[in-house]
């Protein structure tokens, strides 16, 4: 054997170390590897009784189908602009908060407020549906029964109106979510030197004009960075958010359809494999694609941000 | 420091937009908290509220009386988020330490073979297909810990970045110098060491299969292994179909007994606890974790 290359004793320095990598390795492999290889179902008509192997190749097919639906618009649309919707006004709220909290860090609350603005992103998207139901629901939720008809205005029965859910999904999300995404900005305040404000203030500078000369223009740094790498995940969609939010109720399908909910649906209720595994497919890959375009332009902004 | 007028305006503006957001983020609970403590027909009539008109144990009582449902549910909750976590933790730590080894052969490999799961995903049908047809995980604990939560790609370069970065290559050699085997020099000390991530990554682990209900909602269709979440997504169709059967009048007077609606929110309750108690200890690595995590992909 030629082993001019590895040195003595290479392999006893190295197979201790696969050995400790082997269990994480065949996790990934099984969970993440396998179901890639897997892909090629999109192109097959499945048949449990012939195999997974054995179905027919349909080409295609299952894409032709897919996208002559009105699913396949609806589905996608929703995806982006709820995505979208939540990069925007996320980012606004989180900066917001940032900034507020900020101003509160030596005082004792800050802690306090801190524990409150994270518990809603820690809750389970199940709990979070009864919360929601607890506001919403027909009959005797808060928002009917204690607001709407002591104001006199008509009830609204809000799990059969596709039309407010738009909306309402956009209020839920930034409830859960807006609290955890400030700690990011929170920690880029913190660490912008103090030296600067002081000098503005010597300047006769006021808060708000510090706020708007200082600190949001030395965090659009982190904030390009963290708005692209959430364009990079447009095409995902929080599952749960959308299906047990509205409580999966079919006639809101027009306003909560996403990409993963119709690949649930179609695959676990209408058993129809071929449809959800393209749909998961077109998923997927236009989600490598956006994430390689928006890599290369965060590496063009700051190399140490991008991810590879 | 001398303060302005307007910056003391500004603090006090900031302290009352903050008191007031974080009354939003609690208001929900503390209005399903008030609901689970409802008289059962006061809410039905006067809706959620917060202040009651009728306070009542009702809700808490039938819990105590189906007390054994609760109880396994709860088990299945903790059991999955206990193994699942401390598993978890060891094969991501185990495999982020030889990937944090710049003297070891394989490391960009492996960091390659990690990095590539968090860009490109086969999706839900082949991953569905091949724990149901390959490795009959329906109706299993083992669908509960193992598919897609175990271990991620991104917690794996988070410890790898925190070994790399905080345990000094010196350390280690000077150990093995000593003759200690790799396998002492990851448990005797990098782990020790590396507490506060552990605690980082443990932590994202156990809220996820704490909060996890998707991988039952596929894999599981025998009640007795309904955690928490799946519990409570059963009681919510369960009681709908309770109330549409009181409409045509099956169950009769019954279906008022059953206190469904204040149940449901003591469930949420009851789900929500755990969280609460050890939201203060860990809310420090849980801000430390989101902030390592999110500057350094």
């Amino acid at each position: 054997m030629k082993s001019n290359k590895a040195k003595p004793g290479a392999l006893k320095k190295t197979m201790p170390l696969l050995i400790l990598a082997v269990p994480g390795l065949l996790y990934f492999l099984i969970n993440s590897y396998f179901p890639m290889f897997g892909v090629f179902i999109a192109f097959k008509d499945i048949n449990y009784a012939k195999g997974i192997f054995g179905s027919d190749w349909v080409g295609f097919n299952n894409f032709t189908f897919l996208f002559q639906t009105s699913d396949a618009w609806i589905m996608t649309r929703n995806t982006l602009l709820y995505n979208l919707a939540f990069i925007v006004f996320g980012t606004i709220c989180s900066i917001f908060i940032a900034i507020i909290m900020y101003e509160l860090v030596s005082k004792i609350y800050s802690k306090l407020f801190l524990s409150g603005l994270v518990l809603p992103s820690l809750i389970s998207m199940v709990v979070l549906s009864l919360l929601v139901f607890a506001f919403l629901n027909a009959d005797s939720g808060f928002i009917n029964h204690s607001i709407l008809r002591p104001l006199g205005i008509p009830e609204i029965n809000w799990y059969s109106e596709p039309k407010y859910w738009p909306y309402l999904l956009v209020i839920i999300q930034l409830w859960k979510t807006a609290g955890y995404g400030s700690i990011v900005y929170f920690a880029s305040i913190a660490g912008i030197d103090k030296s600067i404000y002081e000098a503005a203030k010597i300047d006769g500078a006021g808060k708000l004009k510090q706020i708007r000369m200082i600190t949001l223009p030395l965090l659009k740094p982190t904030v390009i960075i963290l708005c692209l790498m959430s364009i990079g995940k447009i095409f995902n969609s929080d599952f749960g958010l959308f299906y047990q939010v509205p409580l999966n109720a079919g006639a809101l399908y027009s306003t909560t359809q996403t990409i993963d909910t119709y690949v649930y649906r179609a695959l676990m209720q209408l058993n129809d494999i071929g449809m959800s595994a393209a749909a998961g497919l077109y998923q997927s890959l236009v989600g490598f694609v956006l994430v390689l375009v928006v890599n290369a332009i965060v590496k063009k902004i700051n190399s140490d941000n991008a991810l590879f | 420091m001398i303060q302005t007028r307007g910056e003391r305006a500004f603090v006090i503006f900031s302290a009352v937009v903050m008191s007031l957001l974080t009354l939003i983020a609690f208001l929900p609970f503390i209005l399903i908290l008030v609901a689970s403590f409802t008289d059962e027909v006061a809410l039905v009539r006067d809706g959620y509220r917060f202040i009651p008109s009728a306070v009542s144990l009702d809700a808490y009582l039938y819990m105590k009386a189906s007390a054994f449902t609760f109880i396994r549910a709860y088990g299945v909750s903790f059991l999955v988020t206990i193994l699942g976590t401390v598993v978890g933790l060891l094969i991501t730590s185990m495999l982020a330490y030889p990937m944090s080894r710049k003297d070891f052969k394989y490391h960009n490999t492996l960091a390659f073979i990690v990095f590539f799961t968090m860009l490109f995903s086969g999706g839900v049908v082949p991953s569905y297909i091949m724990w149901t047809q390959y490795f009959n995980v329906k109706d299993t604990l083992f669908a509960l810990i193992v598919p897609n939560l175990l271990a991620n790609g991104f917690n794996v370069l988070l410890v790898r970045n925190y070994f790399k970065s905080n345990v000094p290559i010196e350390l280690i050699e000077s150990a093995q110098i000593d003759g200690a085997t790799e396998m002492r020099t990851f448990f005797r000390i990098m782990l020790p060491l590396s507490v506060p991530v552990l605690a980082t990554v443990g932590l994202f682990m156990g809220l996820a299969y704490w909060n996890d209900w998707i991988n039952a909602l596929y894999y599981i269709t025998k009640p007795q292994y309904y955690g928490i979440q799946n519990l409570l997504i059963r009681l919510m169709n369960n009681i709908q179909f309770l109330k549409s059967s009181q409409a045509s009048n099956v169950l009769g007077a019954n279906a008022v007994d059953l206190p469904s609606t204040s149940v449901r929110m003591a469930m949420a309750v009851v789900g929500i606890l755990p969280i609460l108690f050890i939201l203060p200890t860990m809310q420090k690595y849980l801000t430390r974790g989101v902030v390592i995590g999110a500057v350094k992909g």
